[in-house]
């Protein structure tokens, strides 16, 4: 047990800070990935919400493959792929050169992607809970299409589909641990560091998986603040 | 003053020619992309289908596919039997049942199932000497009986949760009706509440299957070459990126095929309730 804890200390001898810095990264790298997720998801919203067929359509193929890829495969086609593009392209100008790309920034590429395209779904099941007189209603009181988004669909649209997204949230956050296989030193590639230097893979892909606990606990917690905050306007009722 | 004329005679106005807005233009052009991009990959994989690569990897991904599908056959059946203890403990009225089975769920489905498959691959081997004693070593020596323990514990959880969910949703009057017949109560739980729970639970069933599915991907990091561990074991030999996009295409069919599949099945099974 004492043992357990030297290693797990922070310092000389001990791995916490190694341990702590891959959890800044697994956390950074979801919180960098939410909000591109959510706005790309939220674009495609609406276009599935549209009533313009071809737009639909778009919009539909785009949820198809990236719902149906595993999210691993996703995450090598956008690291690979990438590279092997502005590789090409580089040779087309003349240049030849070897890129390599920020694997951080591929992850969250790849994880926007799929948190989107789920994200997307979310949006367009809240999207259906609107009734169609908040749109009327804003047209009557003369405001643009932009602005009864904007101060009417919006805020409700938050409130439903919040439920939906929180879960999507805690995915994302399961997900990073994808981005170690590409060598990101994320959470989960710093716990097998640590393994293989000590010799001690069960302590520390165990505190890993507690810490993936701790961090859903501290997410549910804040999600269940965001919900009550989005639905502040009910209580006075 | 002339009779009017008849209702034959009198022709419908033309609908009038839809207008060119900005949705209709922008849907085009991302239709137009897509159908762009989809040839182009249509005839990628066209020209490709005699290139050497193929010829050369193609018996591996057929190899691959079928280990994909082993694994998740597997795994879905052996954490469809343990779900059902599960689902059973963790709604039960007694506390040393529902708490530890609660935590049990809430364990996996809050890690990801990639650490969990290293704690048990990797994290077994801190256990040697005592796995070793109980004749155990041989079994978590082995990634593909770890893959397969890890992914049945995972779904597990994840199938027990449906289970309780779906077994909840059955109203307590199925219960006392089946109780005032006089109905033993297996009868009454495989006749008439399992039945009921089957059809709410279908669907997420459905999705835990495709989960498993593109979950099972991450057997490849730890050496089992299923069909994206050849797929990563074809580009590390050739360095040719049709490698990623051949196990898109098969990933995306399978789960495709599947859902539709899936989807044909619920609607047969839920004719009766279609109004």
């Amino acid at each position: 047990m004492n043992e357990a804890l030297t290693l797990l200390s922070f310092g000389e001898g001990g791995w916490g800070d190694t341990i702590a810095r891959g959890i800044l990264v697994t956390v950074s790298l979801a919180i960098a990935t939410l909000p591109f997720g959510l706005i790309l998801g939220f674009l495609i919203a609406l276009a599935k919400n549209s009533s313009e067929p071809s737009l639909k359509l778009a919009a539909n193929i785009y949820t198809t493959i990236f719902r149906g890829l595993p999210e691993l495969l996703t995450l090598f086609l956008v690291y690979f792929g990438v590279q092997i593009g502005i590789q090409q392209g580089l040779k087309l100008i003349g240049f030849d050169a070897y890129i390599e790309v920020n694997s951080f920034v591929a992850g969250m590429v790849a994880l926007a992607l799929v948190f989107s395209s789920y994200a997307s779904e979310a949006f367009l099941s809240a999207f259906r809970g609107i009734p169609v007189g908040q749109y009327e209603g804003g047209n009557a009181l003369g405001l643009s299409r932009f602005k009864t988004m904007r101060f009417i669909i919006l805020p409700q649209l938050i409130r439903l589909a919040l439920p939906a997204l929180g879960n999507l949230w805690l995915i994302l956050v399961k997900e990073t641990s994808l981005v170690s296989v590409i060598g990101l030193a994320d959470l989960v590639r710093e716990a097998g560091i640590a393994a293989r230097v000590t010799k001690e893979p069960f302590l520390f892909f165990g505190v890993a998986c507690l810490v993936y606990l701790v961090l859903a606990m501290i997410s549910s917690i804040g999600l269940a603040w965001v919900e009550r905050w989005s639905k502040r306007g009910e209580a006075a009722r | 003053m002339t009779a009017a004329t008849p209702a034959s005679e009198a022709k419908r106005p033309p609908a009038p020619p839809r207008r060119w807005t900005n949705t209709r233009v922008l849907g085009h052009v991302l239709m137009a992309l897509w159908i762009v991009s989809g040839v182009s990959l249509v005839y990628y994989l066209g020209s490709n289908v005699a290139s050497p690569f193929v010829l050369k990897y193609w018996p591996n991904y057929i190899d691959g596919f079928l280990v994909t599908l082993q694994i998740v056959g597997l795994s879905l059946l052996i954490g469809a039997l343990l779900s059902v203890p599960i689902a059973a403990a963790r709604s039960s009225k007694w506390i040393i049942f529902s708490a530890p089975a609660y935590g049990y769920v809430y364990f996996f489905r809050g890690t990801p199932l990639l650490a969990q498959t290293f704690l048990i691959y990797y994290g077994a081997g801190s256990f040697r000497t005592e796995l070793e004693s109980v004749g155990l070593w041989g079994f978590f020596r082995e990634a593909w009986y770890c893959v397969i323990f890890a992914f049945s514990l995972n779904t597990s959880a994840y199938q027990a949760e449906i289970l309780r969910g779906a077994l909840q949703n059955v109203p307590k009057g199925q219960w006392e009706g089946a109780l005032a017949l006089g109905l033993s109560r297996p009868v009454t739980f495989f006749k008439v509440i399992l039945p009921q729970a089957m059809m709410v639970a279908l669907r997420p069933y459905g999705n835990e299957v495709i989960l498993m599915i593109k979950g099972s991907a991450i057997a490849s990091i730890i050496t089992i070459y299923d069909l994206m561990g050849e797929t990563r074991r074809a580009y590390s030999r050739s360095y040719d990126f049709q490698a990623y996009i051949w196990a898109a295409v098969l990933y995306l069919m399978i789960v495709e095929v599947l859902r539709r599949v899936w989807d044909r099945f619920e609607l047969r099974l839920t004719r009766h309730l279609k109004r």
